[in-house]
């Protein structure tokens, strides 16, 4: 689970009605709620991104509604996963459910500045600088629990199966 | 070793034996929630996974509140959805058209919710009915996908954090100026993915009301869910409405807490949240001079009888500042009957305001209310972020229905002595 790309940097707080406002709420089809990712934090971001690119972010990333819209907009928009301070709680959930990676990292925003190339490594734990420093940074692993979701494609195809496992439920 | 409330309504909810905070745990789920933004996503996972029935159709609730009356084609598209889905597995609560209301009044006012009860809905305001000593909690689409293939879900036990009250609230003082508070204490983030256990002597003080909107703005301070143990207060608003008794629990005197905070209610003075955050408050009277465009009185944090009566009674004789637009939306059915018997509507009317039908629409930037650039309002609601209401260079104010009031009718923030 390798994630190579270019940083974009957003502060603290940043809640689910900038990530993705709830005027396009009424949007059901996930192609298109890409075209709106970030817009009222950044209205020329998805001008700026190239597939692959990383979101870095302060405390607190995804504060606000519930809306799975958030997190599947910065999937389909074609960022590869989100490295925060820390994440609120729903979307930490619905991440993992839609299948975006996130990682926490206390250092990595102090660290590095908008626009350089990373390399984040969520099997070894690691987020290694490309360019002259090379240096790395370790990561929070993943928690087993959500690891087996993200390889299983999100929730509703773990729960699939587990289903065709004949698993049950508690 | 105790339990807190949180962790024994969850515990009664699996097959286990002890539970502890931190513990990842499939719980039963009594009531699942979803409304037209939101549903229309699990709806979609659900057949994607080859769903079939749902868990059990009397415990799934769909509300289409959020962009209804239908704002758009869009907008009625997804209506369509819920309508449909709720017709083809025979779902006891499904409401729409002016059988509807705001999800988070409309379910403890039809006595769907219980406390003992876990509720997961896929809307984040969800934490409400904490209030009533229920577990509760927002998930996104998916989730709730889960919950109505499977009646489970998964959690993880939250370490609790007790709030304890002191006191009476002075005059104009709500639950809203108290949650208020404790987030601009604690900060947006300071109850991340823990539960808020409110206690102390300053509960008894607090109404039903008061308590439902300290628990639906929990979120606002990240908290997986808030709680008040329930009383005589809470047992007697259940008993007229709802079917099922509940379990009343509480927390064990030696029960763990991860964090304490005291609170003076006593002391405190209104609160208002200034953009773009719920934790950027101020006391009334360190405001300034603030202009705004619009006061909105509604939703489901601030939109139940208790706060039209408040603000009914500050506008009974006055009128709208000139060029500041009022909207009122009592928030169910309910609500505005009551309003309407009561003779608050005449009297919102005669003060020039909008009434509004039961709808989420402007608090979320739907629909019905939304703010032109550089606009700033004043509003009952729970969120300021930026753009939440319309524009992104317009701003929100967030307070009480008696501040509400007061600067409609003076056309700037404004406390209720100054009238």
């Amino acid at each position: 689970m390798k994630f190579r790309g270019r940083v974009w940097k957003f502060g603290d707080n940043v809640d689910t009605d900038v990530i993705y406002p709830a005027r396009y709420m009424n949007i059901h089809d996930p192609k298109q709620m890409g075209a709106h990712c970030m817009e009222d934090a950044d209205p020329d971001f998805l001008k700026k991104i190239r597939p692959g690119d990383i979101i870095v972010a302060g405390e607190n990333f995804g504060c606000g509604s519930s809306r799975e819209h958030a997190p599947i907009a910065i999937r389909e928009a074609g960022l590869s996963c989100v490295v925060a301070r820390s994440f609120a709680r729903i979307f930490y959930r619905n991440a993992f459910n839609m299948g975006l990676p996130i990682f926490e990292s206390a250092e990595l925003w102090d660290r590095v500045p908008e626009g350089a190339e990373i390399e984040v490594d969520g099997a070894a734990g690691t987020i290694r600088f490309l360019g002259e420093s090379g240096e790395s940074l370790a990561i929070q692993p993943i928690p087993p629990f959500m690891l087996e979701l993200l390889k299983d494609g999100g929730l509703m195809k773990h729960l699939e199966k587990k289903r065709s496992a004949g698993e049950g439920h508690s | 070793m105790g339990l807190t409330i949180t962790e024994k309504i969850l515990l009664r909810h699996t097959d286990l034996t002890d539970i502890r905070p931190g513990m990842l745990i499939n719980a039963r789920v009594d009531v699942a929630l979803g409304h037209d933004i939101t549903a229309p996503i699990a709806i979609d996972e659900f057949r994607k996974a080859g769903g079939g029935k749902v868990f059990d159709p009397a415990k799934v609730v769909l509300v289409a509140d959020h962009f209804t009356p239908n704002k758009d084609i869009l907008s009625a598209g997804q209506v369509k959805i819920l309508r449909e889905f709720a017709r083809e597995q025979g779902l006891t609560h499904y409401y729409e058209g002016g059988r509807c209301g705001v999800e988070h009044v409309l379910l403890h006012e039809k006595g769907i919710v219980v406390p003992g009860d876990v509720v997961i809905g896929a809307d984040s305001h969800t934490c409400t009915y904490g209030a009533l000593g229920a577990f509760s909690t927002g998930v996104g689409s998916t989730d709730l996908a889960a919950v109505m293939m499977t009646g489970e879900v998964w959690l993880r036990v939250p370490e609790s954090m007790e709030i304890v009250l002191h006191g009476r609230p002075g005059r104009w003082v709500s639950g809203k100026d108290v949650i208020l508070h404790v987030i601009g204490r604690i900060g947006v983030d300071g109850a991340l993915y823990k539960a808020m256990e409110f206690k102390g002597d300053g509960v008894s003080a607090l109404t039903l009301a008061d308590r439902l909107t300290m628990a639906n703005m929990v979120i606002e301070a990240g908290a997986k869910n808030g709680i008040f143990a329930p009383d005589a207060i809470t047992e007697a608003y259940v008993k007229e409405r709802a079917d099922r008794p509940g379990i009343l629990l509480a927390s064990d005197p030696d029960a763990r807490y991860a964090e304490r905070l005291e609170v003076d209610v006593a002391a405190l003075e209104p609160q208002v949240a200034f953009p773009h955050l719920p934790s950027n408050t101020r006391g009334i009277r360190d405001v300034g001079n603030v202009p705004i465009d619009q006061v909105y009185i509604g939703s489901c944090t601030n939109g139940r009888i208790e706060d039209l009566r408040i603000a009914a009674a500050l506008l009974k004789g006055r009128k709208a500042a000139p060029g500041l637009r009022l909207i009122v939306v009592p928030t169910t059915p309910e609500v505005y009957g009551m309003a309407l018997r009561e003779g608050l509507l005449e009297i919102f009317l005669a003060a020039d305001a909008v009434i509004g039908p039961p709808t989420c629409g402007a608090c979320l930037g739907g629909h019905m209310g939304i703010l032109a650039e550089g606009e700033r309002a004043v509003a009952t609601t729970n969120r300021n972020f930026v753009g939440r209401m319309g524009h992104t260079k317009s701003e929100v104010y967030l307070a009480n229905p008696a501040v509400a009031a007061a600067s409609a009718v003076l056309g700037r923030i404004a406390g209720p002595d100054e009238l």
